[in-house]
């Protein structure tokens, strides 16, 4: 049981992760109509810049601080590389968005060098018990952050004007441009959220085991979460990433007992095996819109 | 028998369709493209082995490009699971040539046209086995489910050691026989380089013709069809369930030839290199090639191939870049921002890539001097 209780928490702490990030992807689709394959490389950069502002301004203060920087980073990426490209097909922004994120990664990654690198948090790998068992301090904290930014967030869109403008963008551009609404800052403004989102995540990912170059690839994770929850959906994207997490930590803790056969590691891409198999049932994902179209 | 109509100095005025839909529809077309593969068979007898065994290496990845633009290009699915099929066609091609040893299985069929043709079938045959969710799932969805099947397959390829020998190790490629002849191996003719780059020519000139022939038909005009918009399509009786599965089953096709092909040429590959990054190559192929050609998916292909080696050349040029793996700014971080950055500028700038240049220089000079 205590087994158990552990790997939930600690799959419930990595899914928070896939879902921020998951947040993010989602909160770009939703106004942009796009998938930013850039998410990985904000999210490693902004562990990177933890790593580095931690010992001069804390760890909090550097982990706000590589928040509004990534954020700024993604913003400016949005208005320089992306805003060219409004109206063209969504396939090629989308690879457009490969091509950012190998540029900002390879520049990310002459930072870190060949070591790793500590971002200085103050959780490490200690351990509290938690209804009797022990578990890891900073898969608490990831999941109590992430509900909090969740609220904050879902508040932001629920309450706030600019919350409302980026609904009605995410509804219909052209209606929202004709109140008066700026599409291209909502853009902007969602690119900078996402970016923000990519850092913390960055933040969190890196707590414990530190940066080094492969760390992006967490981000994919995030991938089969919002496919799960629908591409639409930001209540799909947190559910999306918690149940990815949940399940690779399950598998990883009992499917070397249960089904052997799948190999060491199986764990891994589990998220993607489980993926494919709603997407089976359900084309739209769990909470997805199905499209209605006509001629 | 009486030809078409034609007038000098009006090559386009058609006055039958099949003259419109021929294969090489213009006298230019037919020059240019003769004077290429003469130039290309030339070629091996002027510059050095390891030019030419890149240039094979470019040929290869066109036969996976022009089969990525059949599926992407064409019937407009997106994929980003072409390095799986590329796996699958490497491994049969090299456990049906390979000995058997006590590591690795092995049938030891070492005709090539025996192991190419079955590496295409059994990729060909995954591909047909996907194509049922894709025919459900529309533009990203796909995108990313068929990424998703990339993660999965290089699973698979990590811990099936028996097949591809495991993480590190890897197993030999294929053997390339034709004919009884050993194309890995120099002979009194010709060296091994030459070999393998005439070959991977020939090929390439088939799988091409084989394309171009395919997407010029009915099947062709479905694709389009349910490329720009499948509802259109299928209203006017295009089959959506039909022709999504066989562009899958023909792209996957291209895909275990090349990776077979690809697998001899490179003559080693880790398990774990058939992933995302391999797919995206491939994509940024098509894409800076130049989506819904063939023949801008095998500039594409022959470019990416070739830009490391350029790159390589900088250091001599440009004294701050270091051309080893210390200093500041290395070669390789280079390498690897350029292709980030050329995707994005060319994507922005030139859409339809390299072949939209093409067609751009081709109508300027077309109305020289009268250009504006």
């Amino acid at each position: 049981m205590d087994e158990f209780l552990q790997s939930l928490i600690r799959g419930l702490g990595t899914g928070s992760i896939y879902s921020l990030l998951a947040l993010g992807f989602v909160i770009i689709y939703k106004s942009t109509q796009v998938i930013s394959f850039a998410q990985p490389a904000f999210m490693l950069a902004g562990a990177v810049l933890v790593s580095y502002l931690a010992p001069e301004v804390s760890f909090f203060g550097a982990v706000l601080v590589a928040a509004v920087v990534i954020a700024v980073l993604a913003l400016g990426v949005e208005r320089t590389v992306l805003r060219p490209m409004v109206g063209k097909p969504v396939f090629v922004v989308a690879i457009i968005t490969i091509g950012v994120d190998v540029v900002v990664r390879v520049v990310t990654n002459a930072f870190i060098g060949l070591d790793v690198r500590q971002v200085g948090d103050p959780w490490g790998l200690t351990t509290v018990s938690f209804l009797g068992a022990e578990v890891q301090q900073r898969y608490l904290v990831m999941i109590g952050t992430t509900a909090v930014v969740t609220v904050a967030l879902f508040a932001f869109f629920r309450y706030s004007r600019i919350g409302l403008a980026m609904r009605a963008v995410a509804y219909d551009q052209e209606v929202a441009l004709a109140q008066g609404i700026s599409v291209g800052s909502v853009f902007a403004l969602s690119w900078a959220l996402a970016g923000g989102l990519a850092a913390l995540a960055g933040v969190f990912v890196a707590t414990g085991a530190g940066v080094d170059q492969q760390l992006w690839i967490v981000a994919l994770k995030a991938l089969p979460a919002i496919i799960l929850g629908g591409l639409e959906s930001l209540g799909g994207a947190v559910v999306g990433g918690l149940a990815v997490g949940i399940v690779e930590s399950l598998f990883g803790t009992y499917q070397g007992d249960f089904a052997p056969w799948l190999g060491p590691n199986f764990a891994l891409v589990a998220p993607y095996a489980l993926m494919l198999l709603v997407l089976l049932v359900r084309p739209y994902g769990l909470f997805g819109k199905r499209e209605v179209e006509r001629l | 028998m009486k030809g078409p109509k034609t007038i000098k100095g009006r090559p386009e005025l058609y006055t039958s369709y099949a003259q419109d839909m021929a294969f090489l529809n213009t006298r230019p077309k037919r020059v240019s493209v003769s004077a290429l593969v003469v130039l290309a068979l030339l070629v091996p007898f002027l510059i050095t082995d390891d030019l030419l065994q890149l240039l094979a290496t470019g040929f290869v990845a066109a036969i996976g490009a022009i089969g990525l633009n059949i599926v992407t290009g064409y019937a407009g699915q997106v994929s980003l699971g072409h390095a799986f099929f590329l796996a699958i066609g490497a491994y049969t091609g090299a456990a049906l040539s390979g000995p058997e040893t006590g590591r690795v299985i092995g049938f030891g069929i070492t005709s090539l046209p025996i192991w190419l043709l079955a590496s295409g079938l059994v990729a060909a045959f995954f591909g047909v086995l996907v194509a049922p969710v894709a025919v459900r799932l529309r533009g990203l969805y796909l995108a990313i489910v068929t990424l998703g099947l990339v993660f999965l397959g290089e699973h698979v390829f990590r811990e099936w050691t028996s097949l591809t020998g495991g993480p590190g190790v890897g197993r030999p490629a294929a053997i390339p026989e034709l004919f009884g002849v050993r194309l890995d191996r120099d002979n009194a003719l010709f060296t091994a380089a030459q070999q393998l780059y005439l070959v991977m020519f020939v090929l390439l000139v088939i799988f091409g013709v084989l394309a171009r022939n395919l997407v010029r038909s009915r099947v062709g005009r479905a694709f389009a069809a349910v490329r720009d918009r499948d509802l259109a399509a299928s209203v006017i009786g295009v089959d959506l369930t039909k022709y999504k599965v066989l562009a899958f089953a023909v792209s996957s096709f291209y895909a275990g030839v090349a990776g077979a092909l690809l697998f001899v040429v490179n003559g080693f590959f880790d398990p774990g290199s058939f992933n995302l990054l391999l797919s995206v190559q491939y994509i940024a192929m098509v894409l800076i090639g130049g989506a819904g050609t063939i023949s801008g998916a095998i500039m594409g292909a022959l470019f990416i191939t070739l830009l490391p080696r350029i790159t390589r050349e900088l250091p001599a040029v440009l004294p701050f870049i270091s051309g080893d793996a210390t200093g500041a700014i290395t070669v390789f971080q280079v390498e690897a921002v350029l292709y980030g950055v050329l995707i994005i500028v060319f994507l922005i700038v030139e859409p339809r890539g390299l072949f939209g240049i093409w067609v751009r220089v081709r109508n300027y000079w077309r109305t020289w001097p009268f250009s504006y």
